[in-house]
């Protein structure tokens, strides 16, 4: 599948059942990522973006399902396939480190028999092969003494050490894409710049996708060359790094943009409080007509209120979802 | 590496009835069922007769030492099959939930509903009396606390973490219950195990009592129990040492269960190296 995105999605829409009817928890997402690009997606909680994720790897559970729209690993659909078949590309093509590497490698179980269960489970390999592999896969993530680590346990390992492992299992097999849900977030900041590193050259030198998850723009901004924001279910925005801080064109982008707290030349122009977007995420159930920013937004008028704004093409490339946009 | 006090007593109790049961031959002084000889009966215990006669003049000791052969197996055995019943069918109804959830917990209520020891003797009375039947009602009746421990250990495991990040990865059904969701649960599983197995012991002294157990006049601690139930006032040595025996190896069982559970406890692994 030559010149086809290595993932696609298109128009995807998840439900959420409520029991008596069904809300969109998200709808029309449309992004696509291409072999070996970094891709984040950027907003606050419960906008929908670690649901977008799930969807993609096929785990969304009762009750969310996926209400309409496609998605596309290779030009292929996948969101029909059959639970093994889906299962083959878990893990193998399409791989997930969390947010918390605390909880998320089996206490009982030495972290190099995790890693090597990997090998096992989807490369067919021994035993045998697969442990020396752990190995291997611990010294690529750069764990001192990895022979040695292999039979440790993940309560006698630190945060950043577990979320190294992480990595370990999340690369073993070679993906092609990686999704990392706010992988960071619950480390230290010194270790979360090191793991952050670690993540994208490993990544790099196997040209293995990124799909990074964070609610922090600053550091997906920082990993990846594409961003799209989102909020309350919809991408609103969709540009390159550099243009995102340069030239927010949605106002619910100008106002991440505006409340990170900077260093340097504008925190020594107006030695100002920091700015918030004021109100809050309004509920699922509870959407407001129009677009869904407007009763926050400074800049929304009449037609805001009333017509959700179309996806637009900017020209400086980049995708904005707003009446008013820049 | 320092050992814990539960795990090197029970351990050494269990061990001793074990090795006791696999020696029988070389340690009893006696033939326990055919060296009957009423010239002997009911003598106390003496350097002779280190635990006294019966009333057949049938030295106890040796019948001590061979019942726990008989016991032993059933203890073993029969628990064996419990764990493996209750532990797959909790461990899948908890795992899977819907339809399948709702078959085993109505089977576990009915199994709790009915006294174990009542619906044993019904299996009893259909198979008939003897060591197979005894290990086939006993194994079949005792499991409903296992599953129960079982089914909620995966209800809960279910939404940890790792178990979450296995499905991720790529694991089938079948390798997360094996590989995430059993070693985690496998200490309480353990515990329940080995009382148990105590318990399993208790159960065929009741039913060999009842003569739908071990046939007289092969011994068991629970038969010998019974059968010296009408003695106790004028010869308790009768009761004493079967009883005794029993003590001791549910006993070692119940501290050899904590102690398992302490080294099957990871964290706890570390914390004593």
């Amino acid at each position: 599948m030559t010149g086809a995105p290595l993932i696609e999605v298109e128009d995807l829409r998840i439900d959420l059942d409520d029991g008596s009817r069904r809300v969109a928890a998200a709808e029309g997402i449309s992004f696509r990522i291409d072999r070996g690009e970094t891709f984040g997606l950027v907003g606050e909680s419960g906008c929908g973006k670690s649901i977008t994720a799930l969807a993609l790897i096929g785990l969304l559970r009762s009750p969310l399902s996926i209400g309409g729209g496609a998605i596309r690993f290779e030009g292929r659909e996948i969101q029909n396939l059959s639970a093994a078949r889906q299962r083959q590309l878990r893990g193998n093509r399409i791989a997930m480190i969390f947010q918390e590497p605390m909880t998320a490698l089996n206490p009982v179980s030495p972290v190099g028999r995790q890693i090597a269960e990997m090998f096992v489970l989807h490369k067919g390999k021994s035993w045998r092969e697969a442990n020396q592999l752990a190995v291997e896969s611990l010294a690529s993530v750069r764990v001192p003494a990895p022979e040695r680590r292999v039979k440790d346990y993940p309560h006698q390992l630190s945060g950043g050490m577990r979320q190294r492992v992480m990595i370990a299992i999340a690369l073993a097999c070679g993906p092609d894409l990686l999704i990392a849900d706010e992988p960071t977030t619950a480390l230290d900041v010194t270790v979360q710049a090191e793991i952050i590193e670690l993540m994208r050259n490993l990544c790099a030198e196997r040209g293995t996708a990124i799909l990074m998850i964070s609610h922090d723009l600053g550091l997906v901004a920082n990993v990846c060359r594409r961003v799209a924001v989102m909020y309350a279910g919809r991408i609103v925005e969709e540009r390159s790094s550099a243009d995102i801080f340069r030239a927010p064109s949605h106002p619910y982008t100008q106002g991440l943009v505006d409340s990170l707290p900077r260093l340097g030349s504008r925190a020594a122009l107006g030695r100002s409080r920091l700015k918030e977007i004021a109100g809050v995420v309004p509920a699922i159930t509870n959407f407001p007509d129009g677009c869904r920013f407007n009763p926050r937004c400074a800049q929304a008028t009449d037609i805001c209120r009333t017509a959700a704004p179309k996806t637009d093409l900017l020209e400086a490339g980049g995708l904005v979802r707003c009446h008013h946009h820049a | 590496m320092k050992l814990r006090a539960n795990l090197v007593i029970g351990g050494a109790l269990f061990a001793l009835a074990i090795l006791v049961g696999l020696l029988a031959p070389w340690l009893a002084h006696t033939d326990p069922v055919m060296d009957a000889n009423l010239l002997n009966a009911e003598e106390p215990p003496s350097w002779t007769w280190w635990f006294g006669t019966d009333g057949q003049g049938r030295d106890i000791y040796s019948r001590v030492v061979y019942g726990a052969r008989i016991s032993l197996t059933v203890g073993i055995v029969s628990q064996l099959i419990n764990s493996v019943i209750g532990v797959g069918l909790g461990l899948s109804a908890g795992y899977f939930g819907g339809w399948w959830d709702d078959v085993v917990n109505a089977l576990t209520n009915l199994m709790l509903a009915i006294p174990s020891l009542i619906f044993a003797l019904a299996i009893m009375a259909v198979l008939g009396p003897g060591l197979t039947s005894l290990l086939i009602a006993l194994g079949l009746t005792n499991w409903s606390f296992t599953c129960r421990l079982a089914r909620a250990s995966a209800l809960s495991l279910r939404n940890q973490g790792y178990v979450q990040a296995a499905t991720v990865l790529g694991y089938g059904d079948l390798r997360i219950m094996i590989t995430q969701l059993l070693p985690n649960m496998l200490g309480p599983i353990v515990v329940i195990g080995t009382l148990g197995m105590g318990s399993a012991v208790l159960s065929e002294a009741a039913l060999s009592f009842l003569g739908l157990g071990v046939r007289p006049p092969f011994p068991s601690w629970g038969s010998m129990l019974s059968e010296a139930r009408d003695q106790i006032t004028t010869a308790p040595w009768l009761s004493v040492f079967p009883g005794l025996a029993i003590f001791l190896t549910v006993l070692g069982l119940n501290l050899l269960g904590d102690g398992l559970r302490d080294i099957l406890d990871p964290q706890s692994r570390s914390r004593r190296t």
